[in-house]
């Protein structure tokens, strides 16, 4: 069994309340930090823990938190990004729902470090019955002294509260998200200014992860080169891993970084091998962002060492022949998957999710999407797969945010390592199996 | 359509957006407009006509194009009346991989309506939606603020069939009750 940071204590019965939860040990760094701590020094253990942003983009959180501007008389602010909408990631709901206390507790003790006197939990509107959740353990923690004026005694003060989205893809992009906290759609505003310096109604702002801000309560607990004593190299600690598809126990798994992709997919501990025993074909490792890998790619590097879970091991041999952790949302395919019928799939969705600012994505999506329905209805041709490719080509490193290129990604892995699977549908239509048994594109315009 | 009920919160919903106001810093109570716009469309039939958009651009003191704007860009808000029960189908990823095609086919099938639609007698809208963060209990889908997760063709006809007895709206914020500081 690999070691447990975060979910350690999630099957104890009532650990959602904050008796258990207490009982349990919780709210324990809260109490070393406002009375044993400067705000500093636990920057400087989140600093010293490696931790990097664990919400897909792995930058380095200590660093993102010593970013932060200062200005004397200027309020700072904690945003909480519980939107969770990559395809394929569901980590932060299980966390949420089952142990809210852990994520109240690292914002209360991530606001004291940081000088925040108000913070926020932006979760997404579909995760409706999850912020009641939220809302009764604030209630609880203020209750007991947790929250509210003059914390511990410290003559520090903090409000938590919770904010609950409407639908959109697009506002787990930080200032996406800033943008809908204010009242306002979710358009990504241009960098710079960068939140640290000008976020949340133009103050400093830190915007962080779920399991990113629950991951400072046993950094702050334990110390950060403790944590950065579990895991491997650059990749310290532990990663909630959201495991979907064709295995035989999909879940939510806490895994030591450095562990093998093949040991988590075939493992009893994890996945527990393909669902009747088929073969494997493909995985997305990272939510459905990140680049597809083929079976021998994902279970070994190109060169030929195995592929592990940590940032560095699967991004190994760049986009050519690797691909990256992103949020952990591991989704894995067996040999009956139709690469593209599922890159169908995920181009939909980037286009349904575009806000529509830059046209290279707002455009691009949409023709990405209409071509691959053309292939996917026996009317491709071989200059179909080039325009996909150029088109994605076009729209990567050329919008305001990430959708861009989390759009482009797929397309672009997709025909890298499967383009036979195109040409097959494209030479030979009627290999296309299900061929009315696809949504058509009118097929599901919104209510 | 509620052109025959008054536009107005009752009191005990004003308190609420009273103190959902309180939660943002003086003089941007504007970031309170989604949660008070789930609350409006939960009390005004499930959808948001303008003029309950107007009334709760009143209610923030901001303009009734503040409101348009953001509640035309969220999937969640309705602009058209919908059924008494949105049945919201994931279509994304896993979901997708592993059935989710086959569910909105045989709702589509058992409601006789097509995705988008509502049925005749007001019941049901089916609803397909993308990645609501429930992969790993693929297929699944959400009715208000519940999640149903794990579905086979069965689950899914025993739960219309409640739905039906129980004839009730359901929305987003059912059972919501935000902490009171």
């Amino acid at each position: 069994m690999g070691k447990k940071l975060l979910l350690e204590k999630d099957h104890v019965p009532g650990i959602r309340s904050y008796e258990v939860y207490r009982k349990e040990g919780g709210y324990a760094s809260v109490e070393k930090a406002i009375k044993s701590m400067t705000p500093e020094a636990i920057v400087e253990e989140v600093k010293k823990s490696g931790l990097r942003g664990r919400g897909g983009a792995g930058f380095p959180t200590g660093m993102k938190w010593s970013f932060l501007a200062k200005p004397p008389g200027v309020a700072r602010y904690l945003v909480c990004n519980a939107d969770e909408s990559e395809p394929g990631t569901f980590k932060d709901r299980y966390l949420m729902e089952r142990i809210p206390h852990l994520l109240i507790e690292g914002m209360i003790t991530s606001s004291f470090a940081l000088g925040a006197n108000t913070s926020y939990i932006y979760i997404r509107g579909e995760y409706f019955y999850v912020a009641r959740i939220l809302e009764q353990a604030i209630e609880e923690a203020y209750k007991n002294g947790w929250l509210g004026k003059n914390i511990l005694g410290s003559g520090y003060d903090l409000d938590l509260y919770v904010h609950v989205g409407a639908g959109a893809y697009i506002c787990g992009e930080e200032t996406a998200l800033l943008e809908s906290l204010e009242g306002k759609r979710g358009n990504p505003r241009i960098k710079p200014p960068f939140p640290a310096v000008a976020g949340l109604y133009g103050c400093p702002t830190v915007v962080n992860n779920v399991e990113t801000i629950a991951a400072v309560v046993p950094i702050v607990n334990q110390g950060g080169d403790a944590y950065a004593a579990i895991g491997i190299g650059k990749s310290t600690g532990t990663k909630l891993i959201s495991a979907s598809g064709h295995i035989n126990k999909p879940g939510v798994y806490e895994i030591e970084m450095g562990i093998t992709v093949e040991d988590f997919i075939y493992s009893e501990e994890y996945c527990g091998g393909m669902k009747g025993g088929r073969k494997l074909k493909a995985v997305v490792a990272g939510g459905s962002s990140v680049p597809i890998l083929p079976a021998d790619l994902i279970l070994k590097t190109a060169n030929g060492e195995p592929r592990l879970m940590s940032y560095e091991s699967l991004a190994d041999g760049g986009f050519a022949s690797g691909t990256m952790l992103g949020s952990g949302g591991f989704i894995v395919m067996d040999d009956s998957t139709s690469i593209v019928k599922n890159l169908w799939n995920f181009t939909r969705f980037y286009h349904h999710e575009s806000c529509g600012q830059c046209s290279p994505c707002r455009e691009g999506t949409g023709w990405m999407e209409k071509i691959l329905h053309k292939i996917l209805d026996g009317h491709g041709s071989m200059k179909d797969i080039d325009l996909l490719w150029d088109i994605q080509s076009k729209i990567e490193g050329k919008t305001i945010c990430p959708l861009g290129d989390a759009a482009a990604w797929p397309v672009a892995s997709a025909i890298r390592h499967f383009r036979k699977d195109f040409e097959e549908y494209v030479q030979n239509p009627s290999s296309i199996k299900d061929v009315h048994h696809y949504y058509r594109l009118n097929d599901l315009t919104e209510a | 359509m509620s052109s025959d009920k008054e536009i107005k919160f009752p009191e005990e919903t004003l308190e609420l957006v009273r103190r959902m106001m309180k939660r943002y810093p003086e003089g941007k109570q504007k970031s309170a407009l989604i949660p008070v716009l789930h609350l409006a469309q939960a009390e005004f039939d499930g959808w948001l006509s303008p003029q309950v958009m107007d009334y709760v651009a009143s209610l923030l003191n901001i303009q009734s194009i503040e409101v348009y704007e953001v509640a035309s860009f969220y999937s969640m808000f309705n602009l058209k009346p919908v059924g008494k029960c949105t049945i919201e189908v994931c279509r994304t990823s896993s979901c997708w991989l592993m059935g989710a095609e086959d569910v909105i086919r045989h709702i589509e099938k058992k409601l006789n309506i097509k995705t988008g639609q509502t049925t005749a007698d007001g019941m049901f809208t089916l609803k397909g939606v993308e990645c609501l963060g429930s992969c790993g209990t693929a297929p699944m889908l959400q009715v208000g603020a519940e999640y149903h997760e794990n579905l086979t063709l069965e689950k899914v006809d025993s739960l219309l069939d409640n739905l039906r007895k129980e004839d009730k709206r359901k929305c987003y914020t059912d059972h919501f009750d935000p902490q009171s500081n």
